[in-house]
Formats: C-alpha cells, sequence, structure tokens
C-alpha cells in the first residue's frame, strides 16, 4: 500500500460494468523530502475521497477484488482509506 | 490504471483462442497532464472505443478481467472505461513530499 494525494476525478460514461458507482481518482503518490517523484495513476475509490485527500492506495489486483467483494472487477489500484495524519522518526 | 489516446487499430487474423473478436487498438500511454508517456502499445478494447478517444486502461492480469466473455485469456491490456471529463488541479496546490516527523493532513 502506499501513500498518494488524490489531485483530480475522471467522469467515464461508458464504462466497465463491475466500476458502477464508484469514482474514478487521478492520484499521485507521496514521496520523502528530495527524492523523485514518482508517476501518477488512476484508482477506484472506495472510501468517498475527495480531491485533496491524502490516502492509502492499495496496488495490488487480488487485494483490490478482495476489498470491492467482486472476483472479476478488472481493478488494480483502489483507494482503501483516508490518512488523517503520520509521524516519520 | 492509466490514460491513454487511441491512435489507430491492429488488425490481426490468427488469435490465440478466446480472444476472437476481441478488437484490438494501437494508444498512447499518457500521463495526468495527458502528456505522452512510454512508446505506443496495442490495446484490447472492451469499451468501443474509437480513434481519438480518451480512455482510462488497466494492465497486468486484471487486463483479461475487463473481457466481457472469456476471461482467462492473453491480454495485458484492456480499456475500461471512455474518459467525458476529468479535472486535474494543478500540482503547484499541494505538496507531495513527506517530512520526519508529524505529517498533518486534516
Amino acid at each position: 500500500m502506499i501513500l498518494a494525494k488524490v489531485i483530480g476525478t475522471v467522469v467515464t460514461t461508458i464504462g466497465n460494468p463491475h466500476f458502477k458507482n464508484r469514482r474514478l481518482l487521478v492520484v499521485q503518490p507521496l514521496v520523502m523530502e528530495g527524492e523523485k517523484t514518482d508517476e501518477d495513476f488512476i484508482a477506484l475509490d472506495n472510501t468517498h475521497a475527495g480531491i485533496g485527500d491524502t490516502v492509502l492506495v492499495n496496488r495490488e489486483g487480488g487485494a483490490a477484488r478482495m476489498v470491492m467483494d467482486d472476483p472479476d472487477a478488472p481493478v488494480i489500484s483502489v483507494i482503501v482509506g483516508i490518512i488523517d495524519s503520520i509521524k516519520i522518526e | 490504471m492509466l490514460f491513454g489516446r487511441i491512435k489507430g487499430n491492429a488488425v490481426c487474423t490468427i488469435k490465440y483462442p478466446g480472444t476472437e473478436g476481441v478488437k484490438l487498438l494501437i494508444v498512447q500511454p499518457l500521463d495526468k497532464h495527458l502528456e505522452p508517456v512510454g512508446p505506443l502499445q496495442v490495446v484490447a478494447d472492451t469499451v468501443h472505443a474509437g480513434i481519438g478517444d480518451l480512455c482510462v486502461m488497466v494492465r497486468s492480469r486484471e487486463a483479461s478481467l475487463a473481457m466481457p466473455d472469456e476471461k482467462f485469456v492473453p491480454v495485458d491490456l484492456a480499456t475500461v472505461g471512455i474518459v467525458d471529463d476529468i479535472e486535474i488541479r494543478p500540482d503547484k496546490d499541494f505538496d507531495f513530499t513527506l517530512k520526519p516527523g508529524w505529517n498533518q493532513f486534516t
């Protein structure tokens, strides 16, 4: 799972039926100060996150299908939590 | 999952069993600013996308799950949605770095 910030929303009228009633959000992974930024990607929202939220993103298909409770969902990245704060030693 | 712009068609007469009738398209993967990332790729179409359409695509094993009928086919990139509208905030609106110590987000 990775930490990421929600930076955008995607609207798709024609889409996979397994995505119904869930939003697609564009997320940008967070990095430590001075490190190179990672590539952005699209994640399916399972937590009602919005633009500007810091979220926990699961980037593995098996876990994503488990979260969605749908064994045939074509999803890799799914947002599984909204982060309030983190402490780095 | 990632964005892609459909650039053309790929015609293929001999295909692996299970992929017959699947439309193959040439696609340019894009980043959040819709700038090209990497080379052109071939995508299996499941949402009836056409040339010029902006799509959402899924990679790896999950691409074959997007297929309408046969779910265990050799496909590693598939379209799962046609984008009508996107709203992306500019990078300067957010801070993408983490600092040692407490990071409060709410």
